[in-house]
């Protein structure tokens, strides 16, 4: 068995043959034209041919992957028209006296290697485009067909590079995985991969004696196995297995209500740490987001992100979101996670220093650009902002000055935002558990921490393992914490919820649903496993 | 000749795609449209040309706009790039 690392273009898993696909493109000659005119009638001719089959291919990739897929072939007619590049052919052709075939060959590296040269990934990778179209043109001219075959067993598909036309060519019923060398994420063939909805990889260095051996991609590793033994072949049967359950119960549960069977409504959100992961909530059915950490647009920074950048990342997510509840959490950094920009010292104990809230109250120029930007973003959809790390109502009351303040120089500003964004706390100290009755008077929801509050509970740092067996996640005094906390929510009308890891425990749902939790905030994975749980719940 | 600036906000800036739609207003125009960016300019008729500027979002590019019909062609495009760029 082999295994060999690539980088995941999408996830799944697939099992099957490998099945290389034969390019066979005979190098290009050079060769002498004495009818100069004839060689670029015939440059013409096979111009307007390639351009009718892309034309065609435009048309075959919009009904069978949609607009956004079919676009690439658009882009390719029209860099098959642009004068600059037909232009340099005929150039050469004229010049130089050679074949079209040799003239669009040199066209095509010149441009290739232009783009390949643009300090942006995205750009470099338009070189394929410019790669494919020349190569059609080559095998139009030569009078080739431009076809790929697939065998008539499904199979992986493994080539050095997918252009986005053998992409759409190939037989779609045969195809189990995408297996690629060259290619990036970004490339037409990709998106196109992501819109079929097969595993794809690519930067595998494969051998080349890979063709009809039995293949495992794992996707969601990046893996290909050649060869696999029967061990591997079984555990990724069994995730495969997993996987289309999983896809059954999108099914099933996908748009159903998170209720329990008496009809109590529990709200199901996801956890979510970027951009990017929103697709993936939506996907798994999150009826909001209870938990947007902020601090990916600190941590990936060499400087502090200015208000514009953050107001575009809200604006994005809050859009996405489509009305449904977004809950930002203003910046947590400090203990484990650093960012140097912030030159914060070196602490003896940083899980009790200098860290979240705290930063924030002490440089309060930072957080007040977080929340003009997020003020500002909830004209977009149905924001709401929860503060991390609170102990004391004075600290609640402070933030809210602040608040005001903000609100108050956007008006006078004349800048548009939403003045009643909800304001609620996370509850992740066991000083917040013991005066939630108070707290509760002043924030609009609370959402519980697990994390931290199990780590200051019980006295236990989670990095450190050597005291691993004394930790008991399920500890009495953490479940009768939250029990204490959604009591004293109800009490004063505001609703409490979930949003660390004990959330998606499925062995405690239930528990929670009896403290009365009203709403529980997850990795996107586990909504549906918990929408089950609950709606089988008395 | 008409002028007028305008500051990249499509995510992606003038990529493929965008870069696409842009060659096909450009091509309805009868005067010569050029776009500059620092330096170096590009004509926006030709998508090589154009995509060779690598716009990217909260660039700042000038668009010229050339030929007799100049300032109604400008204000077309301007009204094309708040749209789609």
């Amino acid at each position: 068995m082999i295994k060999l690392q690539g980088k995941t273009v999408f996830a799944g898993i697939a099992i099957g043959p490998a099945a290389v696909l034969e390019k066979k493109d005979s190098p290009v000659k050079r060769e002498h034209v004495d009818n100069v005119e004839a060689e670029l009638l015939r440059l013409e001719q096979a111009r307007e041919r390639v351009l009718l089959e892309l034309a065609e291919l435009y048309e075959r990739a919009l009904s069978q992957v949609g607009e956004s897929g079919a676009e690439v072939f658009g882009v390719h007619q029209m860099m098959l028209e642009d004068e600059d590049y037909s232009g340099s052919i005929k150039n050469i052709i004229e010049s130089e006296k050679v074949n079209a075939e040799y003239a669009a060959a040199v066209t095509g590296d010149n441009f290739s290697e232009m783009f390949e040269s643009m300090d942006d990934e995205y750009m470099k990778a338009r070189a394929a485009d410019i790669k494919d179209i020349t190569e059609r043109l080559i095998k139009t001219l030569s009078g080739k067909k431009s076809s790929v075959e697939t065998g008539d067993v499904a199979s992986v598909i493994i080539a050095e590079d997918l252009t986005p036309g053998e992409t759409v060519q190939l037989d779609k019923s045969k195809v189990l995985a995408f297996v690629a060398w060259y290619g990036s994420t970004n490339s037409c063939a990709a998106i196109l991969a992501r819109t079929l909805n097969v595993p794809a990889l690519i930067g595998v260095d494969y051998p080349e004696d890979i063709d009809k051996k039995p293949v495992i991609v794992d996707g969601n590793e990046g893996a290909l196995y050649i060869d696999p033994d029967e061990e591997t072949i079984k555990k990724y049967e069994s995730l495969k297995e997993a996987e289309k359950a999983k896809k059954q119960m999108l099914a099933e549960l996908k748009g159903k209500p998170t209720e329990t069977r008496g009809g109590r409504r529990i709200k199901l959100y996801a956890n979510i740490g970027g951009v990017s992961d929103v697709a993936y909530a939506l996907q798994n059915d999150a009826e909001g987001i209870g938990l947007f950490r902020s601090e990916f647009l600190y941590l990936s920074k060499e400087d502090y992100p200015d208000e514009e950048e953050q107001f575009q990342v809200y604006k994005i997510v809050l859009q996405n979101m489509a009305g449904k509840k977004v809950i930002i959490r203003t910046l947590d950094i400090g203990a484990d996670k650093k960012i140097d920009y912030f030159k914060l010292d070196e602490e003896e104990n940083p899980a009790m220093g200098f860290r979240a809230i705290r930063i924030c109250l002490e440089m309060p120029e930072i957080f007040k650009t977080q929340l003009r930007a997020i003020f500002r973003a909830g004209v977009y959809g149905n924001a709401a902002v929860m503060y991390p790390m609170i102990i004391s109502v004075e600290e609640l009351r402070e933030i809210k000055s602040i608040v005001e303040e903000v609100k108050a120089e956007l008006s006078e500003q004349g800048i548009p935002f939403k003045p009643d964004i909800e304001q609620g706390i996370m509850i992740e100290t066991p000083a917040a558990v013991m005066i939630s009755d108070l707290l509760a008077k002043e924030a609009d929801f609370f959402s519980i921490g697990t994390n931290d509050l199990t780590q200051y509970t019980l006295a236990i740092d989670r990095q450190n393992s050597k005291i691993d067996r004394f930790y008991d996640p399920h500890h009495e005094a953490v479940l009768r914490m939250i029990e204490t906390v959604v009591k004293n929510a109800h009490a004063e009308g505001i609703w409490a919820g979930i949003c660390g890891e004990l959330g998606a425990d499925v062995s405690l749902t239930e528990r929670f649903v009896e403290m009365g939790v009203d709403e529980l905030s997850v990795s996107p994975t586990f909504i549906l496993p918990i929408r089950k749980i609950i709606r089988n719940i008395e | 000749m008409v002028k007028f600036n305008y500051v990249i906000t499509d995510e992606v800036g003038i990529h493929a795609r965008p870069a696409g739609l842009l060659v096909k207003a450009a091509q309805q125009l009868s005067g010569k449209v050029t776009v500059t960016k620092g330096e170096k300019s590009g004509d926006a008729k030709k998508i090589f040309s154009l995509m060779g500027l690598c716009v990217k979002k909260g660039d700042e590019v000038t668009v010229t706009v050339e030929g007799e019909n100049e300032a109604a062609e400008a204000q077309s495009l301007e009204q094309f790039f708040k749209e789609n760029l």
